[in-house]
């Protein structure tokens, strides 16, 4: 039993499972806490990812700092995009059905636009701490996987910070569950849906400059994350921020020591496999209500 | 002495850490009139849906004609005798007025002609018997003119009484009757306990959940007061209405 | 009309059509008009649990992906018998193997109903979005799974390779004009399970599931058992669509057979079409789909597939009863303005 390659998948698994928080988290907003099943969130981390290579292939700017700047961008299209969500299905009932369509549809379209626009080849990005390993004894911790691993959970963290002690983090909390008690308040739950939903997007800027540092990118790997997000957020009970981190890290772990021991090319079924039997056996969650 | 109709015995129901019913414990005999009564989220409608199987009770049991219904789902609760109205009406909107009676009928009744079920007598409607008693039923809610068209057509009071009518379309042996006559005018109101009384007297047991307490008054052979979750009275009208407790929790405001 | 009649009727309209395209003499208008037709079967199948019961299926293609499947591995059976059989049944079972398209299509969508049933029995139980969220995983799940069965070819694909021609009671069929004589049948089978669902009880208790769960529930629909009706159904159909399709396109990889063309023209079709009655499928696939190869001729597949989600949403959001809803209200409307009422 080799424990330094044990040693080294689960480290791999933890930083993977970190990222994988801040890919999870806009769902958690989303879905989690305002019910809103937006399974084209993966394509806009993807759209973020594809705009992090133009930029910085362009320009030569480091895609972190590009997501930064693109922020506000994504933050106003996640707003539009609930506006449009809400005027046409929310306020009459109609999500189960046509809203669901509607995010399937955006999702396609953004993949099959991507491939338009870019084709199917990988793309990646170039940076200077990309290729640096960092090594200790028999440990090696690459650079592109620990900077988008810290970034993600102090992004996740924040926003944690956010929810749990501001006013209006707060009433994106409450929003799910008292929309009178929050009308009472002279509060409108639309314009805190609309602002949740909107952070939710903002969200996927930075996790998609993320992805781009640590594999390289094509269109269809939007859809790959899709069963990885769903399944974390269900393992991790729907609107809990911490136990979404839980299990982004323990999915991680799981994933990197299928691909070490089975092979890479079962990896993708592993998260839709751990979803399934969620869904199947615990749908609260492990830490579920 | 007969057993109860239905028993409802230590009933409780949280939602994460709030606590919506505790230590319920009732007992409505076949045919009687009760009515439910109590302050706003004091947990009548959380009783209402755990007896009917719509929401699982943590703890305590739901005895229905003599039947435990731990485990049973709410249409096969259905299929024994409950049948309820929904607070805020549920009507199916893509189905006209009259098809959303025809539900019940074909689910409810016509499935109890095949099941070894002893509720009322196994009667298989047929299509003709089926469109008699919606138009029936119609009439008797006052809905006759609109049949043919969809709930979205309907004001807010018609919906009540389509949600009423389709509870009735069940043929059940217990209905419960959840604000079915919020916004009726008086008229209106004393129908709609007239109907309910004449339902009674073709042997259904009735609860009434109601604000209304001129309706309640006039109904009910008995009176139930909740109070956040716990029953705090239990008797004979003039009784309940005079109780202390009572007039303090809830008839004093 | 009553079902037998509609049936038959349905029948001898296709069969029109089948002569009509024999008698333009264009091998083109059967490849063509095949994946037209198969496309109407995928998109009434979907209709029937999406639009009937209000329940979204993403993973068509997995269900379409198992009719095929089966069919190449009963191919690869069928065609290496000696191989694959122990010596005292290879004799029999060289007999029957390899087996006829017909036979195959039941197999298929016997397969993916079951699949269809077992998917819907873990998760039916949970909101229609989880549902929704696990076909999509059920899609991804059997992707893998195939792509790592060597038997069926992995990743690299298998090659199914069909007769030119086939006898059938003294008559020589062009294999194609076979296919795509079976796909009619199909088609027609399928608009008849609608239609006839639409109708019956069954049809009102999709309808009051897809309506208000709940208030079914309370009203007695047992509400499990006929969504588990619906999706094995749905499944069937789908699976039945896909078992022909190894002996069309010939050549089969996991990358084609679970392609996201599927999962997304299954819901548009409908939608754009219409979702409360079994025409709106019909006329959804036959003006998506045609439009679909024009534009994968002229421009590039990719374009097809854009073109069918953009429809989509924008349908979704300006027209959400579909053509044919759209159309009926306006019939309506005409009526009752003509009537005066």
């Amino acid at each position: 039993m080799d424990v330094t390659l044990l040693l080294n998948a689960l480290i791999a698994g933890l930083l993977l499972g970190g990222f994988y928080a801040a890919v999870t988290v806009g769902i958690s907003i989303a879905f989690g806490i305002l019910d809103i099943v937006n399974i084209a969130h993966p394509g806009f981390i993807i759209l973020g990812a594809y705009i992090a290579y133009i930029v910085n292939q362009t320009f030569g700017v480091d895609p972190i700092l590009i997501a930064v700047v693109v922020l506000p961008a994504f933050y106003a299209l996640g707003a539009l995009t609930y506006q449009v969500y809400y005027l046409s299905f929310e306020k009459y009932g109609q999500e189960a059905l046509r809203g669901l369509a509607f995010f399937f549809g955006l999702l396609f379209v953004t993949e099959v636009a991507l491939i338009l626009a870019f084709g199917v080849d990988y793309r990646y990005v170039q940076a200077d701490y990309i290729d640096r390993v960092f090594r200790f004894g028999q440990f090696a911790i690459p650079m592109r996987m620990l900077i988008p691993c810290v970034l993600s959970l102090l992004m996740v963290g924040l926003l944690h910070l956010y929810l749990s002690r501001t006013f209006t983090g707060r009433a994106i909390m409450a929003v799910s569950q008292d929309q009178t008690a929050l009308r009472l308040m002279a509060v409108d739950p639309v314009r805190i849906k609309r602002i949740a939903f909107a952070i939710a997007i903002g969200t996927a800027a930075l996790a998609g400059a993320c992805l781009i540092i640590i594999q390289p990118i094509e269109p269809s790997v939007g859809r790959e994350f899709i069963g990885r997000v769903f399944a974390i957020c269900v393992l991790g009970g729907l609107q809990s921020l911490p136990g979404t981190v839980i299990a982004a890290l323990s999915l991680g772990i799981i994933e990197s020591l299928t691909t070490t021991y089975a092979g890479p090319s079962w990896a993708p079924a592993v998260a839709f496999g751990v979803l399934l039997l969620t869904l199947a056996l615990r749908p609260a969650g492990l830490l579920g209500r | 002495m007969t057993r109860p109709l239905l028993e409802v015995a230590n009933l409780g129901k949280r939602f994460g850490g709030f606590v919506a019913l505790e230590g319920i414990n009732l007992s409505v005999n076949e045919g009687e009139r009760v009515g439910l009564i109590g302050p706003n989220g004091s947990g009548k409608s959380t009783l209402v849906n755990c007896v009917c199987g719509t929401l699982v009770n943590e703890t305590g049991t739901v005895y229905f004609d003599g039947q435990d219904m731990n485990g049973l789902t709410a249409h096969e609760r259905t299929h024994r005798g409950m049948a309820r109205s929904f607070q805020l009406p549920r009507p199916f909107g893509s189905l006209t007025v009259a098809d959303n009676l025809r539900i019940p009928m074909i689910y409810t009744v016509n499935a109890r002609a095949h099941t070894a079920v002893k509720t009322h007598e196994r009667t298989h409607l047929s299509p003709a018997e089926i469109d008699a008693r919606c138009a029936e039923l119609l009439g008797l809610v006052g809905l006759a003119d609109k049949a043919d068209k969809f709930p979205r057509d309907l004001t807010q009071i018609e919906m009540r009484k389509l949600e009423l009518a389709r509870a009735m379309a069940a043929d059940p042996k217990l209905l419960i009757a959840d604000e079915s006559m919020a916004g009726l005018s008086q008229s209106e109101v004393a129908d709609i306990v007239a109907l309910l009384i004449k339902l009674n007297e073709r042997g259904i047991t009735i609860i009434l959940i109601e604000h209304i307490m001129s309706a309640v008054m006039s109904f009910s052979q008995r009176i139930v007061v909740l109070v956040s979750g716990r029953k705090i009275a239990d008797g004979r009208p003039d009784a309940v209405v005079n109780d202390p407790q009572v007039i303090g929790a809830y008839l004093g405001q | 009309m009553r079902t037998p009649v509609f049936f038959i009727v349905a029948l001898l309209c296709g069969l029109a059509v089948f002569g009509a395209a024999l008698w333009t003499a264009n091998d083109y208008v059967f490849y063509a008009g095949y994946v037209v037709l198969h496309f109407i079967v995928l998109a009434t199948a979907w209709n029937i649990l999406g639009g009937y019961c209000g329940y979204v299926n993403f993973g068509s293609a997995a269900f379409f992906a198992m009719g095929a499947y089966s069919t190449i591995a009963l191919h690869k059976l069928g065609t290496n018998v000696g191989r694959y059989f122990p010596e005292a049944i290879a004799p029999v079972a060289g007999l029957i193997m390899p087996l006829p398209v017909p036979v195959l299509i039941l197999i298929g969508g016997c397969v993916a109903g079951l699949v269809g049933l077992g998917t819907g029995y873990l998760t039916l139980r949970l909101r229609g979005a989880f549902f929704a969220i696990a076909t999509l995983a059920l899609a991804v799940v059997l992707q893998t799974l195939v792509i790592n069965w060597d038997f069926v070819g992995g990743a690299r694909g298998a090659y199914v390779i069909a007769p030119q021609t086939l006898a059938i009671g003294g008559f020589e069929l062009r294999y194609i004009h076979y296919l795509a004589l079976i796909m009619i049948v199909l088609v027609v089978i399928a608009l008849t399970v609608a239609r006839l669902i639409e109708r019956s009880r069954l049809g009102y208790g999709f309808a009051s599931i897809r309506d208000d769960e709940l208030a079914a529930e309370a009203c007695g629909v047992p509400t499990l058992r006929l969504k588990l009706i619906a999706t094995t159904i749905s499944g069937a159909l789908m699976g039945m669509a896909g078992a022909p399709f190894p002996y069309y396109i010939n050549y089969l990889d996991p990358a084609s057979a679970f392609n996201l063309s599927y999962g997304v023209n299954s819901i548009a079709m409908p939608m754009i079409g219409g979702t409360t009655s079994w025409i709106g499928p019909l006329v959804g696939a036959i003006i998506i789909a045609t439009l679909q190869q024009w534009m994968t001729v002229t421009f590039s597949s990719e374009w097809g597939v854009l073109f069918a989600g953009a429809l989509l949403i924008a349908f979704v959001i300006l027209a959400p009863k579909g053509i044919v809803g759209h159309v009926q209200d306006f019939l309506r409307q005409r009526r009752q303005s003509r009537t005066g009422r």
